[in-house]
């Protein structure tokens, strides 16, 4: 059903242009997992904080509000990055598995991210539970973990 | 026994040949690798983020610095085995890729630069522990981690691409001689 889809993305110039040249599918690779490294310390920073780990003086909250714009940055390159990789080779990650564990684990991440872990981390609510901010921070390990390795994965596939 | 003759030696070993071939180990060594990029590179990421006064400017450097460095030695650990086994891996190609030579060098060089910044600047932390902004040299130290790193994965990511390998000739003069490939004198 989607593979029309995925057959009009191939005809994109965007793809085009990264299939038409050596140099350019390696280069956005390369940024994208410098986008990756920049993304892992802002995510795991938070995340070991709410399991009790790394710089553990700190308020949650205040190491989220620091976190938080180099989250964003880091997604915005891998995103930024992600879509003309995905628009190269579209049939061939249409019949990948890895692929499509990566697309559905990440908007799961990436909402997770915005919405029950940013409430966890940025609020102060009593409900914010010892347990429940290490469940929270276990969770987020986890879904990038997947995304990260799933990615990683379709170059074997 | 040269460098070279080493990797060949290692190339005709058993277990190169086998994680080489190996169906799920090269690609879950691989991915290791890449996972734990998040671990080490992201945490010295937010070190030298610090140092630049860009993160985290209300927490002493040496906090972040000390309560960090346990995760990051761990993440560098786990880089290095991951690392090993890959060169283990594909042995002579890697050693011939000028990529994996130029990455090397840029270990190296940020080996120097957590050398230089430790014995240097950092001794003196209790000075500027609480700064926003740490002193130049601080500030030298995490813009050149940030720059050094990022080029070890750059060069690194470039392994997997054979553009210049020995076997793919004619090459450059330049290249044939950093990637110290043995090419046999053109015949008359």
């Amino acid at each position: 059903m989607l593979l029309p889809f995925f057959e009009w993305c191939e005809t994109l110039w965007l793809g085009q242009a990264v299939i038409g040249s050596n140099w350019l599918f390696p280069v956005i690779e390369s940024v994208h997992l410098l986008g990756l490294a920049l993304l892992g310390g802002a995510i795991l920073l938070v995340d070991f904080r709410l399991l009790g780990l790394g710089l553990k003086e700190r308020a949650v909250a205040e190491l989220a509000i620091d976190a938080r714009p180099w989250m964003l940055t880091g997604l915005t390159i891998l995103i930024a990055t992600g879509i003309p990789l995905f628009l190269s080779e579209p049939i061939k990650l249409y019949y990948s598995g890895a692929f499509w564990i990566k697309i559905t684990t990440l908007p799961i991440a990436i909402a997770f991210a915005l919405t029950v872990r940013a409430r966890v981390t940025l609020g102060d609510s009593v409900r914010n539970t010892a347990r429940r901010q290490q469940l929270v921070g276990a969770l987020s390990i986890a879904l990038w973990i997947t995304v990260a390795a799933a990615g990683r994965w379709i170059g074997f596939s | 026994m040269s460098l070279l003759a080493f990797a060949e030696w290692l190339d005709s070993t058993a277990g190169s040949t086998a994680l080489h071939e190996s169906m799920y180990m090269y690609p879950i060594v691989e991915s290791t690798h890449v996972l734990a990029l998040m671990l080490f590179v992201g945490f010295a990421i937010v070190l030298d983020l610090r140092l630049l006064g860009l993160t985290l400017k209300n927490v002493p450097v040496s906090q972040v610095a000390g309560r960090l460095l346990p995760w990051t030695i761990a993440g560098f650990i786990v880089m290095n085995i991951t690392g090993l086994l890959l060169f283990y891996a594909i042995p002579v190609r890697t050693y011939q890729s000028i990529f994996f030579r130029a990455k090397v060098i840029f270990l190296i060089l940020a080996g120097l630069n957590v050398w230089y910044f430790h014995t240097g600047v950092f001794k003196r932390i209790a000075e500027w522990d609480h700064a926003v902004i740490a002193p130049t040299a601080a500030r030298r130290a995490g813009l050149a981690s940030l720059v050094l790193w990022g080029a070890i994965i750059v060069a690194g990511r470039m392994i997997a691409y054979n553009w210049f390998d020995c076997d793919i000739q004619p090459q450059p003069a330049f290249v044939n001689w950093a990637a110290g490939c043995v090419v046999p004198p053109p015949t008359p």
